[in-house]
């Protein structure tokens, strides 16, 4: 096979596989993962032995 | 207590009070040779403090002992935080510090001596290439060990882009470094003429790529919404921007090789990606700044989050600015001018500068038990200073560079050229001495925040910290 014909394809494969991204990130069923992941940095520290000092 | 129910802070406070050191020193030497510029004296006629050895000093320590330590600090806290396990591999975390220490050491005695492989960015010779490259793999092993034995399933997206950095940076290192060693202290590259130079600069570009843009969007994903105390405005996009920024910023190296002899189908081919990366570089600068939608108050009254949102600007302005200057007839003016330190430093002061300080403000107080840090007042100056330290530097290269651009390229009518050198040197100085007051004023920014760390610090014993079960 020509590899300019290879290269063609792989283009396209990779450009089918960014809007398969796109479809998979807004699909109905990511939504419920993905806040409980978005809520993951909010989560706070527990502090062994004593509390944290106020200053 | 049993610590593997306790985070591993330890080497994330070693880390994180190295950032202030190197930040320091980085800066103070960056102020050194932009006084050089306008006082060439200051080199004192001694070798080492010649600029062209001084100016890769600066660069490594700021890139790599500055920016280096925050991201290998904050990834090893943030993805022991999101995936509710412990560090892996004590030992081996450790030895990443001390491993990543002794690099900047050997880095800060081998630079003043003139050794050097004469690589931008890449300029430490094949000792301290592969000391680089064993404690990258070590850190590596560090990271996604933690990763695989994480107690939640979907791993949070910071760690997205940090495994994205550690990988690629990796890469990029281990090639752009192949070379044959003759002595210890000199080695010559395995690439000649034209490939040599592309390889550089796909290294290059991608060290700006990966290092100073993933791994500080990784640290941007995980602090801005702690900070603000919101979840990222939007976590689908964040999941495009991290595919479709990985897939581009690849591409994009050719454009630092404009007009050379690069075929010109390749430079073309680097032009169109540099201008493709606008989109999820601003996609990922309006997910960060939009997760404050509706908490706008908060900017009123805390300075860290100032930090935060002033970096995410000066994030969109660079990454408008590089696709731009990636065109080639406005290649054609910016490029070998001071326009390019400019856009290098509105990216690296702007944005990875102040999206550090803002995530250490926020850090440090946890890391050491406190509520917060000293001063909130002192970060307050700490984030006028620096604000307006960056807009004058990057103001007066603009306004140097395209001066000089200019200059450079006016012709008489019988085709010799208008300006000689030194008179295009001449219009530039008074906006070196510019650029030296915007230096000087983010770097005693840096003064400030080495006190107010130290007084927040300084009386305190770090307690453990419990690993959260997952929700």
């Amino acid at each position: 096979m020509d590899i300019d014909l290879i290269r063609s394809i792989l283009t396209a494969v990779i450009f089918v596989a960014f809007i398969g991204i796109w479809v998979w990130a807004w699909g109905k069923g990511r939504k419920k993962d993905f806040e409980r992941s978005a809520a993951l940095p909010l989560e706070d520290d527990t502090v062994i032995n004593n509390e944290r000092e106020k200053l | 207590m049993n610590t593997a129910a306790t985070y591993n802070d330890k080497v994330v406070r070693q880390f994180t009070i190295m950032v202030v050191v190197w930040g320091i020193v980085g800066m103070l030497v960056g102020v050194f040779i932009a006084a050089q510029l306008i006082w060439p004296a200051l080199n004192f006629d001694l070798p080492f403090l010649s600029y062209a050895r001084l100016r890769p000093l600066h660069t490594n320590a700021v890139i790599f002992a500055f920016g280096g330590s925050a991201l290998i600090g904050t990834s090893y806290y943030v993805v022991q935080r999101t995936c509710h396990v412990r560090l892996a591999f004590q030992k081996l975390a450790a030895f990443t510090f001390w491993g990543w220490m002794a690099v900047i050491v050997l880095a800060a005695i081998t630079l003043p001596l003139g050794i050097t492989q004469s690589k931008e960015y890449a300029e430490l010779e094949w000792p301290i290439d592969l000391l680089i490259a064993v404690v990258w793999v070590a850190y590596a092993i560090v990271f996604f060990g933690t990763i695989v034995k994480r107690r939640v399933k979907h791993i949070y997206v910071a760690n997205w882009f940090y495994g994205a950095f550690i990988i690629t940076i990796a890469v990029l290192h281990i090639f752009n470094n192949l070379a044959v060693p003759v002595t210890l202290t000199k080695s010559y590259t395995i690439y000649t003429g034209v490939v040599d130079a592309m390889v550089q600069w796909w290294y290059g570009h991608n060290a700006v790529g990966f290092f100073l843009t993933a791994g500080f969007l990784g640290m941007m994903y995980y602090f801005v919404p702690k900070q603000a105390g919101r979840p990222v405005y939007s976590y689908r996009l964040s999941v495009v921007h991290f595919w479709s920024l990985i897939a581009v910023y690849m591409w994009a190296g050719p454009h630092h090789l404009h007009y050379t002899s690069l075929p010109d189908w390749a430079q073309t081919l680097g032009m169109v990606f540099s201008i493709v990366l606008l989109a999820p570089s601003w996609g990922g600068m309006i997910n960060g700044i939009m997760t404050l939608s509706g908490a706008w108050h908060k900017l009123r009254s805390d300075p860290i989050l100032k930090f935060m949102i002033v970096s995410l600007s000066f994030y969109g302005m660079s990454t408008f600015e590089g696709p731009m200057m990636s065109i080639k007839t406005v290649n054609a003016l910016s490029h070998y001018t001071d326009w390019t330190i400019g856009h290098v430093h509105s990216g690296a002061l702007g944005w990875v500068a102040m999206m550090t300080i803002g995530t250490l403000y926020c850090l440090i107080p946890r890391l050491y038990n406190r509520e917060g840090m000293y001063s909130t007042k002192l970060i307050d100056v700490h984030f006028w200073t620096s604000t307006i330290g960056v807009v004058l530097y990057a103001v007066a290269l603009w306004v140097a560079g395209i001066t000089q651009g200019l200059m450079w390229r006016a012709v008489n009518e019988d085709g010799t050229l208008t300006y000689s050198f030194v008179e295009s040197l001449k219009a530039t100085y008074p906006y070196y001495g510019l650029r030296l007051v915007g230096g000087l004023l983010f770097f005693s920014g840096m003064i400030i925040m080495a006190y107010n760390v130290w007084k927040t610090i300084s009386d305190r014993k770090p307690v453990p910290v419990a690993v959260l079960d997952p929700a």
